[in-house]
């Protein structure tokens, strides 16, 4: 939890009770006229404390420790992608926003023939959503009996992603680790039995250990403890609840902790498994996994969970926008339709797409309707017929067709007036209400 | 090792209970009752407070079958869309905990073919119903306040009450002993709000569902789940009108999506349409349970499945 600048100040120079420590108060070095004014900088965080020379080492280690994120952010890493996760702030979306999104893995056994294909398909996998290509993030390859070893080379070589190695047999864990030299996977798990040679591999190859405990809170804590002290700073918690009931309130709690009574015991991302059920994973997704694993690869599971993820980790501050002007879709000439809409990326995204994938070509001008949707900034006033119009007249729009046909969302066909009158000589026409509609509309009405 | 102490939070609120339908006991014809709210903790966290009723799931039929369904989910009812009281069995022999009766909007549709449709489906099925009209202010007017004579002591849900349109289906729902379903977009105080004006007619509160709005999963869910996570941190903080249950559509909005509609033309990585509908409306679903819904109304029978495991595995 971060200090105020009066704890801060308790801690330097000023404050201290060697002699010769306190000698150096309000020293000026750190460019700051006293030891108080470079506390509150400190605390606003404008100002390193590696400017004042004379700290010591005790404090030094206090002020580090409470500007540490509540949740250390854990980073692996594939071949050729990383993955970080943690560092959350807020037990709420709406009281700030969600950070990282959590890792969508999706696991394979040893003793499965096709492990590479799996693996090549979620590398393979992508969606394009509002823009966005949105992608899986790695594979877990549990060690099931058959060859670890050359099941994690085989999927290393098939995906570049990072790697969850899943064995409880620490020497299983040694062959998978050389076998994924290169790259830096998360390995799973470190439990009440096994802690010590896992913790010593986890160190040995600079890698994330998973700790495990069974649905017992302290039973976590005291384990990943030992796991810190013997050296390992990178820990992922599996409190080993695998149902709804209990993942959600172990879940809850440890976020919790971690925020709210600043908890460095559980301090960590935690990871989940959802096994083939798309309805856990979402729950997972809302509430705080850092990574979520899968046991199925169904695009038709991933694509609504990615979508998902999405949503709730885009900041509610801020609607993903798109800017505003004159979009040319499929190449357009002078006497192609012209649509308008809103500059809310759905919106956007939802008119473009249908046009674009149609195959038709027209012209869309996006108005400023401050990232709202049709409605919603109909509604606020944001996409009346006063801004349609200056859209229209602003935008350039006038200088690249050879026609005065405007075509308007369905759902504020009651604009229709208004905008016939802000646009004299112009033919206003009611579009479909659904960009769906849209293409068949543009070939059985425009012409 | 000091052991680390389960956090908890003292909440002093709590969601007001509501109950739906009534028995030939409370003067209805209902089979059984459904009560919703009654939370003095966020969903499902059983380990710092009570949760007695599990979220209710309502299944929507309409009047006539509509043309404005993809044809899976039309197909889901095996030819029950065809009529509106088989259509409301099947949605009781599907499992649903209620009816959502909603009417098209039609030529037909008036006062006394709205009350046909009532007394059709209220002998159909035993669940206790919520009718909405069809989004027609004028319109639902008149057939919402003929559907609430029609089933006077029923204890329906009438809805849905905007600001703009409330004063008559209250007032409809408030000399016949039924239930308002309170709508606003998305917003903490314009919910409030319109509990206050609802409420300030005379209705109690025992008998105000509130309706925040929600988007479908792609389309705008995050404003809803925020939206609804706010009302019940609200609600449990002690904000008395931000107590009442919460009822959202996330069937009506997940099938409007190109997602859920679209079988053809659409990127491979979209994954098997009839799967991915599904999903679509389920995660909607249970995306918005998470965040505090109490009542959900949903169109396809295996929706209602999926959500319904959810539910029990999260009441267990
Ligand atoms: C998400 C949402 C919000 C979010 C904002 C999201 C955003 N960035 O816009 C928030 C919570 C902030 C919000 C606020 C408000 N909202 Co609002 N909101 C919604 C909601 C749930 C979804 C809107 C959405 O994103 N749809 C998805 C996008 C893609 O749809 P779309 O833009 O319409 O685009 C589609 C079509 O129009 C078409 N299309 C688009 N462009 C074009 C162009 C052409 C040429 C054609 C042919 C077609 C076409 O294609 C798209 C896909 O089919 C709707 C209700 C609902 N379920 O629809 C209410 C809704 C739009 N909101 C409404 C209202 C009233 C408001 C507020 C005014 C409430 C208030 N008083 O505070 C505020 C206004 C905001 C402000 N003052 O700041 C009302 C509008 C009612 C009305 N008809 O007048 C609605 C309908 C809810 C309701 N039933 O009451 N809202
Ligand atoms: S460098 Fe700044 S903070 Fe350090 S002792 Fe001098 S005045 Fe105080």
């Amino acid at each position: 939890m971060a200090l105020t600048g009066l704890q801060i100040y308790k801690l330097l120079p000023a404050s201290s009770t060697k002699p010769e420590v306190k000698a150096h108060a309000n020293c000026k070095e750190c460019g700051y006229p006293t030891c108080l004014a470079f506390a509150m900088k400190l605390a606003a965080k404008q100002a390193e404390l590696s400017l004042c020379p004379y700290v010591e080492e005790e404090s030094k280690r206090q002020l580090e420790e409470s500007a540490a994120p509540p949740i250390r952010l854990i980073t692996i890493a594939g071949s050729a992608k990383k993955l970080e996760v943690g560092n959350e702030l807020v037990l709420y979306r709406h009281e700030k926003t969600f950070y990282h999104p959590p890792g969508l893995f999706v696991r394979v056994k040893d003793t499965q023939p096709d492990a590479a294909q799996v693996a090549e398909a979620v590398a393979a996998y992508s969606v394009d959503y509002v823009g966005m290509s949105l992608t899986l993030d790695g594979v877990a390859v549990e060690a099931a009996g058959g060859d670890f070893a050359s099941t994690v080379a085989a999927v290393k070589a098939a995906c570049p992603f990072p790697l969850i190695l899943m064995t409880s047999d620490p020497a299983t864990a040694e062959a998978g680790l050389k076998a994924a030299q290169g790259t830096m996977p998360l390995l799973w798990a470190a439990d009440a039995q096994n802690w010590q040679a896992m913790a010593k591999l986890a160190a040995q190859y600079k890698v994330p250990l998973v700790v495990l405990a069974n649905g017992d809170l302290n039973a976590l804590a005291d384990l990943a403890e030992q796991v810190k002290n013997a050296g390992v700073e990178d820990i992922v918690l599996d409190p080993g609840t695998r149902g709804y009931a209990d993942s959600l309130a172990i879940f809850t709690q440890l976020r919790r902790l971690a925020l709210k009574k600043n908890e460095r015991k559980v301090g960590y991302p935690l990871i989940a498994f959802a096994g083939d059920d798309a309805t856990l994973a979402a729950q997972h997704i809302a509430k705080y996994a850092g990574f979520i694993v899968l046991d199925r690869f169904d695009p038709a599971m991933v694509y609504p969970l990615i979508v998902l993820r999405a949503n709730l980790f885009t900041d509610p501050q801020k609607p993903i926008q798109v800017l505003p002007g004159v979009y040319e879709i499929n190449k357009p000439g002078p006497s192609d339709p012209l649509m308008i809409t809103t500059n809310f990326s759905i919106t956007y995204f939802s008119v473009a797409n249908e046009v674009e994938s149609s195959g038709l070509p027209g012209w869309l001008l996006v108005a400023d309707a401050e990232g709202m949707s049709v409605l919603t900034a109909w509604a606020a006033g944001k996409f009346d017929a006063e801004r349609i119009a200056k859209t229209v007249k602003t935008t350039g729009i006038e200088q690249k067709i050879n026609h005065k046909r405007l075509i308007i969302p369905g759902h504020v066909a009651v604009l229709l007036g208004e905008i016939e009158e802000e646009l004299p000589g112009w033919e206003i026409n009611v579009g479909p209400r659904e960009a769906v509609d849209l293409p068949n509309y543009l070939k059985t009405r425009w012409g | 090792m000091p052991g680390i102490e389960v956090p908890k939070e003292k909440w002093s609120g709590k969601v007001r209970e509501v109950t739906l339908g009534a028995t030939a006991a409370e003067g209805g014809t209902r089979s059984r009752t459904v009560t919703v709210g009654g939370e003095t903790t966020l969903p499902f966290l059983k380990f710092e407070g009570e949760i007695p009723h599990p979220p209710a799931i309502a299944l929507e039929v309409r009047d006539q079958q509509p043309n404005d369904w993809p044809s899976i989910l039309l197909e889901a009812w095996n030819g029950a869309t065809q009529d509106v009281a088989e259509w409301a069995k099947a949605a009781e022999a599907a499992g649903a905990d209620l009816v959502a009766l909603r009417f098209n909007a039609s030529e037909q549709l008036n006062a006394a073919y709205a009350r046909k449709i009532l007394r059709r489906v209220l002998s159909a099925t035993g669940l206790p119903l919520i009718v909405f009209g069809a989004g027609q202010a004028d319109l639902d007017n008149e057939i919402l306040v003929a559907v609430a004579e029609e089933g006077k002591g029923e204890r329906l849900v009438l809805g849905v009450c905007e600001e703009k349109n409330y004063r008559t289906i209250v007032a409809a729902a408030l000399a016949h002993g039924h239930l308002v379903d309170a709508r606003t977009p998305m917003d903490v105080n314009l919910s409030k709000q319109l509990t206050i004006l609802i409420h300030d007619m005379g209705m109690p509160l025992e008998r105000i569902i509130t309706d925040p709005t929600t988007g479908a999963l792609g389309y705008g869910i995050e404003y809803g789940y925020s939206v609804m996570e706010r009302l019940r941190i609200a609600a449990l903080q002690g904000d008395t009108m931000t107590q009442q249950p919460m009822l959202v559509t996330p069937g009506e909005e997940a099938w409007r999506t190109k997602e859920a509609r679209a079988a053809e033309g659409v990127p491979a990585a979209w994954g098997d349409y009839v799967e991915r509908a599904i999903n679509w409306e389920v995660l909607t679903a249970s995306t918005l349970i998470q965040s505090g819904a109490d009542i959900v109304v949903l169109r396809h029978p295996k929706s209602l499945q999926r959500v319904r495991a959810m539910i029990n595995a999260l009441m267990s």
